[in-house]
C-alpha cells in the first residue's frame, strides 16, 4: 500500500502528457508579448485634461503618452514637483533591469519543461512564477510608496504622505487617477493559469490508470 | 343721441389717425422684417456648441493694424491674432532679436490681401502670404505654427504694394505692384509736373522657393504711372498669366478724386509671366534698383492692356480660368472678359492703340458680357455651381449672377458699404459654395456703441440655396480687407515645439544648463522657464553691460506658455512650449529690476519671478541724478 509520501513522490516524477506539454508550450508563447506590451497603465483625468494624462509601465521602461501637443511623462513630473514628488525617472527603477531577465528565464524554463516533460519542472516553474509575480507587485507597491512618502518638505503644496494607487481609482487633488494592470500582466496571469492547467491535464489520466 | 353720434364719429376719426400713424411708423422702420423661423435657422447654422470647433478657418487681413486675424466659420469667433508688421506684446512679437530683425525698424504695415499658397490651383495649407501696402513688403506665415517667418522688402521699385499677395497656381510667384508711382529707382527725385513721363509703376512676380518658402524678386515689368490696384493669378485656361486692375490711366496728379476719373475706361494689365521668365532668361532686361526690370517697349509680348470700365477696383479670375471679371467702381456694370478672346486678340493684333508701347486690346473683341450688377461694383467671387457674387459698395449689397447667362438672380443688402467679399476657395480651381463673407466698411448701429471709433463688420451669408441668407454679424478691429477661407481639416498645426523643432543652438532643456556666463562686457544669461519658476531666479550685471538672454520654455505641454516681462526695460517676450527666444539689451539703468512671467501659466504664476541686479558703474551717481523725477513723468 503506497504511503502518501510515495504517492507525492510518484506525482513529481510523472511524465507530462502530450496535452500538458502543449499547454506549457502555449504558456511559454504567452510570455513573448510581455516584452512588448505595458504591464501597468495609469491615467490621470482632470478638467484640464479630459482625455487624461497617460503613463504606461513596461517590464523594462516607463512610457508616457506622447502626442504632438503633449509629453505626458514630462507633464506628470512637472505637476508632481508642486507636491515635492521626485520626478519619475527610468533609471530609478531597478525592476526595469531584472524583470525582463526573470521573464526570459521563465520562458526558457517553460520550454525546457516542454522538452524534458517532467512534472517536477512544471511545478517548480509554476510556484517560482507565483513568487515572482507576488514579489513584483510588492516591489512596485514599495516603489509607489517611496514616491508618495519621500516628498520634499519644501514643496509649495503640502500634502500628507500617500501611496499612489496600484488598483482602481483614487482622487488626488484635482486629478482622478486610474491605475490598472496592462495587457502584459494578463499574459503573465495566462501563463500561470496554463501551467496549472498543464498540471491538471497530466494528473487526471494517470490517476485513472492507477 | 346727437352727442353719442358725435362721440362715435370722434372715435372713428381717432382710429383712422392711429392707423395712419401706425403705417407711417412701420414705413420708417427700415430694417427688413425677419421671421422668427429665419432667426432660429440662422442661429442653428452659426452655433458652435461649447467644446465643438469650427468648420472653416477664416484668415482676414488686419489692414493698418498690420496683423492677420484668425476666426472660425460659421461661429465667426475671433480666435487668434497673428502679428505680422506690428510689434505685438501679447505674444512678445517684435521684442525678441529674431522678430525685431524681421520688422527691420518699421512699426506698422498695411495688410490688405492675404493669400494661401497653392499647388495645382488649390490651397496646399503650407503658407499664408500677406502684403504691406504701406512699406512695400510681403510676409510669409507658416501654417505649421501660425507664425510670421519672413518679411521680404521693401521691394525694389514697388511703391504702394496694393496689388499683392495673390499667387499663381503652383505658388511659382506672388504678385506685387505699384499703386503710387514714383521716379525710379526709389530715392530718385523728379518734380510732380513730370509725373506722366518720368514717374513709373511696376508689376512684378516674387518667386517662392517651393521647399523653404523663401521669397525673392524674380521679374518686374516697367509700366506707365497708372495706379495698379488689385491682382489675380491666371489658372486653367489663363495659366501663365497675371492680371492687375488699374485706375488713373489719365496719369494725373493732384486730387485724383477728380483728375483720375475723366476717362470712361481704365485698364486691366495682363502679363504673360512665362514670357517674362523667358525675357529674363534671354537677358532682355534693365537693372533698376538692383532688380531685373523688363521694359515692354523693348520686349513686346509680355504685357497687354485690357480696357475696363472706369476706375476698376477688383479683378478676379473664374475657377476654370476662362473668365476675367473686372468692375468699374463708378459704373453699375461688371465686365466679363473671355481669356480665349484675349488670346485671339493678341494673336490677331486686335489693338486700338498703345500706352508707352504697351498694346491696348480692342474692348469689344475681348469681352463676353457686361453684367448689370448694381451700383459701385468692386470685387467678384465664385462658387462651385456656376454663380458669381459681386460686392456693391455704393448700393451696400451683394449681387448673385449666373455665369454664361450673365443674369442677376438674387441680391442681398449688407450693413454697410461692402468692400471685399470672400467665398471659401474662390481664388482656387475648386471653390466651396457654402458661404460668402461680406467684409463691410461701416457698421454703425449694428452693435453696442463704442463711441466715435467704430469697428468694421463682417457678415456671414449662406449661399447654399437660391436666395442668399444673412446668418451672422461679426465685428473686428481695423481693418479687414480681403480674406482667405479654408476647411479646418486641411491645416494640421503643431502645438508644442519638440527638441527636433527647436533649432536654436542656445536652447536648453534642463534647468541644470541654465546660468550666466560673462565675456568682458557681454553677459549671456540662459534662462529656463517651467511651471512655476525661472532658472536662474536672479542674475547680476554691471551697468553698461550688453546682456543677451536666451529664454527657453522647457515645457512640452500644449497651451503652457510663459512670458518674460522685464520692468522698466520695455521688454516682454512670450515663449511657447519648447520655444527659445533671444532678448538683447544694454543694462544702462542701474538698480534692481524684477522680471516676471507675463503669460498666466499656473496656480503659482504670481510667484514666477526673478531679479536682474544692475550694479551702478563709477559714474552711477550722475546717472541716477539724470533720471527723470516721477513728478516730471506724470502728466
Ligand atoms: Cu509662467
Amino acid at each position: 500500500m503506497p504511503t502518501s509520501a510515495d504517492s507525492a513522490h510518484g506525482f513529481f516524477d510523472l511524465n507530462l502528457s502530450k496535452r500538458s506539454r502543449i499547454a506549457v508550450f502555449i504558456a511559454a508563447m504567452l510570455l513573448v508579448p510581455t516584452f512588448l506590451l505595458p504591464l501597468w497603465a495609469m491615467t490621470l483625468y482632470s478638467n484640464q485634461f479630459p482625455d487624461g494624462l497617460h503613463l504606461d509601465i513596461f517590464t523594462y521602461k516607463l512610457a508616457g503618452a506622447k502626442t504632438p501637443a503633449r509629453d505626458d511623462l514630462r507633464e506628470i513630473n512637472t505637476l508632481n514637483h508642486y507636491i515635492g514628488m521626485r520626478p519619475l525617472l527610468e533609471s530609478d527603477f531597478g525592476e526595469f533591469v531584472w524583470m525582463p531577465l526573470v521573464i526570459g528565464f521563465f520562458l526558457v524554463f517553460a520550454l525546457r519543461t516542454v522538452v524534458f516533460g517532467k512534472m517536477s519542472n512544471l511545478i517548480d516553474n509554476a510556484v517560482l512564477f507565483l513568487y515572482f509575480g507576488l514579489f513584483s507587485l510588492w516591489s512596485f507597491h514599495n516603489r509607489l510608496y517611496a514616491y508618495g512618502h519621500n516628498l520634499d518638505p519644501t514643496a509649495p503644496v503640502k500634502v500628507p504622505p500617500f501611496t499612489p494607487t496600484l488598483f482602481g481609482s483614487k482622487q488626488l487633488a484635482n486629478f482622478t487617477v486610474y491605475s490598472l494592470p496592462g495587457p502584459a500582466s494578463y499574459f503573465m496571469i495566462g501563463f500561470f493559469v496554463l501551467l496549472v492547467v498543464a498540471i491538471l491535464l497530466t494528473r487526471r489520466p494517470n490517476r485513472a490508470a492507477s | 343721441m346727437g352727442s353719442r353720434r358725435n362721440f362715435s364719429r370722434f372715435a372713428l376719426g381717432a382710429g383712422i389717425a392711429l392707423l395712419i400713424a401706425g403705417s407711417a411708423y412701420s414705413g420708417c422702420a427700415r430694417r427688413p422684417k425677419v421671421q422668427r423661423g429665419d432667426t432660429a435657422q440662422a442661429a442653428i447654422a452659426t452655433y458652435v456648441a461649447p467644446g465643438d470647433t469650427d468648420e472653416f478657418y477664416l484668415f482676414y487681413s488686419g489692414g493698418q493694424s498690420g496683423n492677420i486675424f484668425v476666426a472660425g466659420i460659421p461661429s465667426m469667433r475671433h480666435i487668434a491674432t497673428i502679428p505680422v508688421y506690428t510689434p505685438y506684446p501679447g505674444t512678445g512679437y517684435g521684442f525678441d532679436k529674431e522678430t525685431k530683425a524681421m520688422l527691420g525698424g518699421y512699426s506698422w504695415g498695411d495688410v490688405h490681401h492675404p493669400a494661401l499658397s497653392q499647388t495645382n490651383g488649390d490651397y496646399d495649407a503650407r503658407w499664408l502670404f500677406a502684403n504691406d501696402n504701406a512699406n512695400n513688403r510681403m510676409a510669409r506665415i507658416d501654417l505649421r505654427d501660425f507664425k510670421t517667418k519672413e518679411i521680404y522688402g521693401p521691394l525694389p521699385n514697388v511703391s504702394g504694394n496694393h496689388g499683392s499677395t495673390f499667387v499663381t497656381p503652383n505658388t511659382e510667384y506672388i504678385l506685387a505692384a505699384t499703386r503710387f508711382s514714383v521716379p525710379l529707382p526709389k530715392g530718385s527725385y523728379a518734380p510732380l509736373e513730370q509725373y506722366a513721363t518720368t514717374y513709373k509703376g511696376v508689376v512684378s512676380g516674387v518667386a517662392v522657393d517651393p521647399k523653404t518658402g523663401h521669397m525673392n524678386m524674380a521679374w518686374q515689368v516697367l509700366m506707365p504711372p497708372f495706379n495698379f490696384d488689385l491682382g489675380s493669378g491666371g489658372k486653367g485656361a489663363s495659366d501663365g498669366w497675371a492680371f492687375w486692375s488699374c485706375y488713373n490711366s489719365e496719369r494725373a496728379t493732384g486730387k485724383l478724386e477728380v483728375t483720375s476719373t475723366q476717362k470712361d475706361r481704365d485698364y486691366i494689365a495682363a502679363v504673360n509671366w512665362k514670357a517674362a521668365e523667358q525675357a529674363i532668361k534671354n537677358g532682355k532686361f534693365k537693372t533698376i534698383g538692383g532688380t531685373k526690370v523688363i521694359d515692354p517697349k523693348d520686349t513686346p509680348g509680355v504685357v497687354f492692356l485690357m480696357p475696363c470700365s472706369k476706375s476698376p477696383h477688383g479683378v478676379d479670375v473664374s475657377p476654370d480660368g476662362k473668365y476675367i471679371v473686372g468692375s468699374g467702381k463708378l459704373q453699375s456694370i461688371t465686365t466679363v472678359f473671355n481669356m480665349g478672346k484675349v488670346q485671339d486678340a493678341i494673336q490677331n493684333k486686335k489693338f486700338t492703340g498703345d500706352e508707352d508701347g504697351i498694346p491696348v486690346l480692342n474692348y469689344d473683341a475681348i469681352k463676353d458680357a457686361e453684367v448689370n450688377v448694381g451700383l459701385g461694383p468692386l470685387h467678384t467671387q465664385f462658387d462651385d455651381k456656376g454663380y458669381a457674387y459681386t460686392s456693391l459698395f455704393v448700393e451696400s449689397a451683394i449681387a448673385k449672377w449666373k455665369m454664361g447667362t450673365w443674369e442677376v438672380v438674387d441680391k442681398i443688402p449688407v450693413a454697410y458699404n461692402i468692400g471685399h467679399l470672400c467665398v471659401p476657395g474662390s481664388d482656387t480651381m475648386h471653390p466651396v459654395g457654402k458661404y460668402v463673407l461680406a467684409l463691410n466698411k461701416l457698421s454703425h448701429g449694428r452693435h453696442i456703441s463704442v463711441g466715435p471709433s467704430q469697428p468694421e463688420s463682417s457678415q456671414l451669408i449662406d449661399i447654399t440655396g437660391d436666395k442668399m441668407k444673412l446668418l451672422y454679424d461679426a465685428f473686428t478691429e481695423p481693418e479687414p480687407h480681403y480674406a482667405q477661407i479654408i476647411r479646418t481639416d486641411r491645416i494640421k498645426p503643431i502645438e508644442v515645439y519638440t527638441k527636433d523643432d527647436n533649432k536654436d543652438p542656445n536652447a536648453i532643456w534642463d534647468v541644470k544648463d541654465a546660468g550666466v556666463t560673462r565675456n568682458g562686457k557681454n553677459v549671456i544669461v540662459k534662462i529656463a522657464a517651467v511651471r512655476s519658476n525661472f532658472t536662474p531666479a536672479s542674475f547680476e550685471v554691471n551697468q553698461g553691460d550688453h546682456v543677451t538672454v536666451y529664454l527657453t520654455n522647457i515645457e512640452q505641454t500644449t497651451d503652457e506658455l510663459h512670458g518674460f516681462g522685464l520692468m522698466e526695460y520695455n521688454l516682454n517676450v512670450v515663449v511657447d512650449p519648447g520655444e527659445t527666444k533671444t532678448i538683447e539689451f544694454t543694462a544702462d539703468k542701474p538698480g534692481v529690476f524684477a522680471y516676471y512671467c507675463t503669460n498666466f501659466c499656473s496656480a503659482l504664476h504670481q510667484e514666477m519671478q526673478g531679479y536682474m541686479l544692475v550694479k551702478p558703474s563709477a559714474g552711477a551717481k550722475t546717472a541716477l541724478l539724470k533720471m527723470p523725477s516721477p513728478a516730471g513723468a506724470a502728466r
